[in-house]
């Protein structure tokens, strides 16, 4: 047996765009290996999405259809945040696989494999979302402002996704295995989702709770969506919409760096 | 500097909480060498590599890997050497082919370049067949000869593997074994760490053994087995029933091995082996066999740390 060991020069370090083209491919591929994985990205939000808009969808809206208008660009918001516990419980097992490892002993950018996480979790949200808006234009939701309403759409679930993603990149560095990992995120999800105004106007809740919808950034997130689909956005809507989303990299991304060279 | 060393290392110390799992080693590992690192399980070997392969940050002491500082230029260090960590590092997911070419886009292969580098490794490492299998529908000696593979996509200078053999069958050992001199023979260093006397035996040009984080003896093999005392009395007693015997009259250091009857001593030159055969003699307990020989490193560990060999 004889091993081919190149003596030459080596190839020239990748660029960070082909890096995070590197790990998209492998997001891919997983996809094409693990199709199970749609599964948990998209049956929660469709047993939701069906489950709200032929249950309680008259009662809350007056029908079905008017329902599905208010709870689309929701259940759109909250399947990109609970799709990010997904990415954790993929990091968390990423690392107790060694495969990390591996990705930290190349001489590569050390967030890069971080970047790439992000890159593959910016696939899944966009299939994910698709999905859900598919079966969503299927049931009779009309948006608005059409093809650019979605598109603007999409380009904010993009950034939820970025942001949010990293409070499951440092949970999925913290905790020892995926399965904590989930439980811990729905157990937060669950409730933060729901006290917010994706299913239902906060306008009969308590007020206690309406306090809470409104400073939730579930809430803002949702009405900047809603307003991105009718065409009818406003930039200080969009800004708030953009604010945790940004102040969680802030906050996070050194985070992880430290949590990571810590290690 | 000494730069005919792959890796220098002096006092490196590394605790968890209050175990100190790597506590002061110092290590001189010249290039081109197969180099093992002895211990049982909890050594401290896995933190060891980890430390010099920049994945675990040591609380003191420094270290060079192909003369590239630890701590000053990790990034250096990294694209000097590559590991293979005692648990398979590659995606499961993914088939055997997938994985290298993702390793090797990583590497900054471009897409073809990048295929036509796993192929070829793939070919080597006798894994063309599985290359488009899952690697979770893969063997341990499979998995084992890819995790190997995954670290070769460039030659590095340093090679470290982590108990490379420890879980596989014979064979599959075997197949490792002969991997490794021929990496070894193209002019790679390699650092390994194992569980098994044996392996070190055979592979190793130099043996560090450790124990408790401290190195607690070094050299070839011979040189290791030469510290214990110029060998080992091995009498074997005609009646079984005398064993006890035997083994009372022979000292504290007597160790019956229990399946051949046969009975082991460490004895410090030819004089100490004539004077126990003499009292054996006088206690009329007849030999079936006897002989002097070097120790094994089964015995080498056991007379440097006082316990078996895991
Ligand atoms: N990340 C860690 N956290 C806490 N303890 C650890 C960690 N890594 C290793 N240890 C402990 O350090 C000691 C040495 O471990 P290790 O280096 O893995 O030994 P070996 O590889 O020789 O079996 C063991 O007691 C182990 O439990
Ligand atoms: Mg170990």
């Amino acid at each position: 047996m004889s091993i081919p060991l190149p003596r030459g020069p080596r190839p020239a370090a990748p660029s960070p765009a082909s890096t995070a083209l590197t790990f998209a491919w492998r997001a891919v591929l997983k996809f094409r290996h693990v199709p199970e994985q749609l599964f948990d990205l998209v049956m929660t939000p469709i047993m939701f999405t069906l489950l709200f808009t032929f249950i309680f969808g008259g009662a809350l809206a007056g029908s079905s259809t008017a329902y599905l208008q208010w709870f689309i660009p929701g259940i759109l918001v909250q399947t990109t945040v609970f799709n990010t516990v997904y990415s954790g419980m993929g990091l968390s097992t990423d690392l107790s696989k060694g495969l990390f490892d591996r990705f930290r002993s190349l001489p590569i950018w050390s967030l890069a494999p971080f970047a790439g996480l992000m890159a593959g979790d910016m696939l899944r949200h966009t299939i994910a979302g698709a999905i859900i808006l598919g079966i969503g234009l299927g049931l009779g939701y009309r948006p608005e402002a059409g093809l650019s309403g979605i598109l603007g759409s999409w380009l904010l679930l993009m950034a939820v996704g970025f942001g949010w993603g990293w409070i499951f990149i440092v949970l999925g560095l913290v905790l020892r295995t995926p399965m904590t990992v989930m439980t811990l995120g729905f157990a937060v999800l669950f409730p933060v989702t729901f006290a917010s105004n994706i299913m239902v106007d906060p306008a009969t809740m308590p007020g206690w709770l309406q306090a809470f919808v409104a400073v939730n950034p579930i809430s803002s997130m949702t009405t900047a969506m809603r307003s991105l689909m009718a065409g009818t956005a406003a930039l200080p809507e969009i800004g708030l919409a953009l604010l945790s989303p940004a102040l969680l990299t802030l906050a996070l991304a050194p985070l992880v760096l430290w949590l990571y060279r810590r290690k | 500097m000494e730069t005919d060393l792959a890796i220098r290392a002096r006092g490196l110390r590394r605790a968890f909480g209050n175990l100190k799992a790597v506590d002061g080693i110092d290590l001189d590992v010249p290039r081109g060498m197969i180099f093992a690192i002895l211990g049982p399980n909890g050594a401290g070997k896995t933190t060891l590599l980890r430390m010099l392969a920049t994945l675990t940050r040591p609380d003191d002491g420094t270290a060079q890997v192909m003369g590239h500082d630890l701590a000053r230029h990790p990034e250096r260090v990294r694209a000097a050497i590559a590991m293979t960590g005692q648990f398979a590092s590659l995606d499961e997911d993914l088939t055997g082919h997938e994985n290298l070419v993702m390793l090797a886009r990583l590497w900054g292969f471009g897409w073809r370049a990048g295929r036509g580098r796993a192929a070829e490794l793939l070919a080597a490492f006798d894994l063309s067949d599985a290359a488009k299998k899952q690697v979770k529908d893969y063997s341990g000696g499979m998995r084992r000869r890819l995790d190997i593979a995954a670290s070769l996509i460039v030659t590095p200078g340093v090679l470290f593997l982590d108990e490379p053999t420890t879980g596989l069958d014979p064979s599959a050992r075997a197949g490792v074994w002969r991997l490794i001199r021929g990496l070894a023979a193209e002019g790679v260093t390699i650092l390994l760490t194992t569980q098994y006397l044996e392996e070190a035996d055979q592979l190793a040009g130099r043996i560090a053994v450790i124990d408790h984080g401290r190195k607690i003896a070094e050299g070839t093999s011979r040189e290791l087995k030469a510290q214990t005392g110029s060998g080992m009395l091995h009498v074997t007693p005609l009646d079984p029933g005398n064993r006890q015997i035997a083994l009372g009259l022979l000292g504290e250091a007597a160790q019956s091995d229990p399946e051949g009857g046969r009975i082991s001593v460490p004895v410090a030159d030819d004089a100490e082996a004539s004077a126990h055969l003499a009292r054996l003699a006088e206690a009329n307990i007849r030999l079936a066999e006897f002989s002097l020989g070097a120790p094994s490193l089964d015995e080498v560990f056991f007379a440097l740390t006082g316990r078996e060999a895991a």
